[in-house]
């Protein structure tokens, strides 16, 4: 049997990322500041977390305003969700395993 | 995207009440997510997360409790001036009748203010406590979501009561606020749901018992609200000392 450790996704390996991922799965599209309370974390911190996914290519960014200030936004991509679903699936084996 | 709860559920008891398991927990922070333990702790906290992202869960159970009292309040009011009505005025005071109803409309908007007002501080409270900002992206969808079947309702209602069909009026009420639950419970604490399907059948019911709008009024807000109240603060807000217990033992 393939060892389902070699399954998890490296890029979910921090659970700020995780956390963006979970939240980006149940809405359309989140901005800066919504998941910034939601996962209690710095602009700094946030920040570098959504650049490693974006450059995975898990979340499209899109950089807006409302009236003068920015407004970024971020939305799940195709290839997120699945690589995001596949990390949940290797978890569930990994529950699995002690059966 | 489905998770399998069912087997974190299964899991969590034996994984985390069992002393040898413990143990793993413990040193499952030096390997990250090499073992069960780790991967359950870690399937919670998506779970966690996917639920605060996507509803509004500092609803209070006193909220509840509260609208309720407030609804039999405006029940008993609006009881004792119908009787007045009829025992006073009726067939012998003419136009009694519009005050009557002028009456009534004052009640039931008092109530909604003052229900609301309640359920909104008992909220502000708990998300106070709990450190979650009350107004958010999930609070507006709860918002937006509950407040269209009510308004048409309203509409709906408004409408009765220009025409003189008083009889519909209050299973209306029922059924369109128990529509707007229905739909609201997706977007907030998915126990709502079952409030909403309460109202439902009281108000249906009520369609066949018209005279007897009232009872059911204070059955579906008053008695209804108060158990779901009561409910939900027996099953989240009065276990939030022990979670932290739970919490505690857990980081030893």
């Amino acid at each position: 049997m393939k060892n389902p450790i070699e399954q998890l996704n490296k890029v979910f390996d921090s659970r700020i990322r995780l956390g963006i991922m979970s939240a980006l799965i149940m809405n359309n599209r989140s901005n800066f500041n919504d998941l910034k309370e939601l996962i209690q974390v710095t602009d700094g911190n946030l920040a570098s977390h959504m650049k490693t996914l974006e450059e995975a290519g898990y979340i499209q960014v899109e950089k807006g305003f409302i009236g003068r200030k920015t407004n970024t936004t971020y939305a799940i991509t195709t290839s997120g969700k699945k690589a995001f679903k596949s990390h949940l699936d290797a978890l569930e084996k990994m529950i699995r395993s002690i059966d | 995207m489905k998770i399998p709860f069912n087997l974190i559920k299964k899991h969590s008891a034996e994984l985390f009440a069992n002393a040898e398991n413990c143990h793993l927990l413990c040193i499952s922070k030096y390997f990250l997510m090499s073992n069960p333990a780790q991967s359950l702790e870690t399937l919670h906290d998506i779970k966690r997360m996917m639920e605060r992202s996507s509803r509004f869960i500092s609803l209070s159970g006193w909220s509840g409790i509260a609208a309720g009292g407030c609804a039999l309040v405006g029940a008993g009011l609006a009881h004792q001036r119908i009787v007045h009505y009829y025992q006073t005025e009726y067939q012998v005071v003419p136009g009694a009748i519009k005050e009557l109803k002028l009456d009534l409309i004052l009640i039931a908007g008092l109530t909604f203010v003052a229900a609301f007002v309640l359920a909104i501080f008992f909220t502000w409270v708990k998300s106070k406590k709990e450190g979650v900002a009350i107004w958010g992206a999930t609070a507006r969808r709860l918002m937006w979501n509950t407040f269209l079947p009510l308004a048409a309702g309203g509409f709906l209602i408004w409408h009765l009561i220009e025409n003189n069909v008083y009889g519909i009026v209050a299973p209306a009420c029922l059924i369109f606020y128990g529509l707007a639950l229905v739909n609201g419970s997706k977007y907030t604490m998915g126990e709502v749901r079952w409030l909403g399907y309460g109202e439902l059948i009281l108000g249906i019911t009520n369609l066949w018992f018209p005279g007897k709008g009232i009872i059911f009024w204070s059955l579906g807000f008053g008695l209804l609200h108060i158990i779901y109240g009561f409910a939900m603060w027996w099953k989240y807000d009065r276990v939030s000392v022990s979670d932290d217990n739970l919490q505690g033992v857990k980081a030893d």
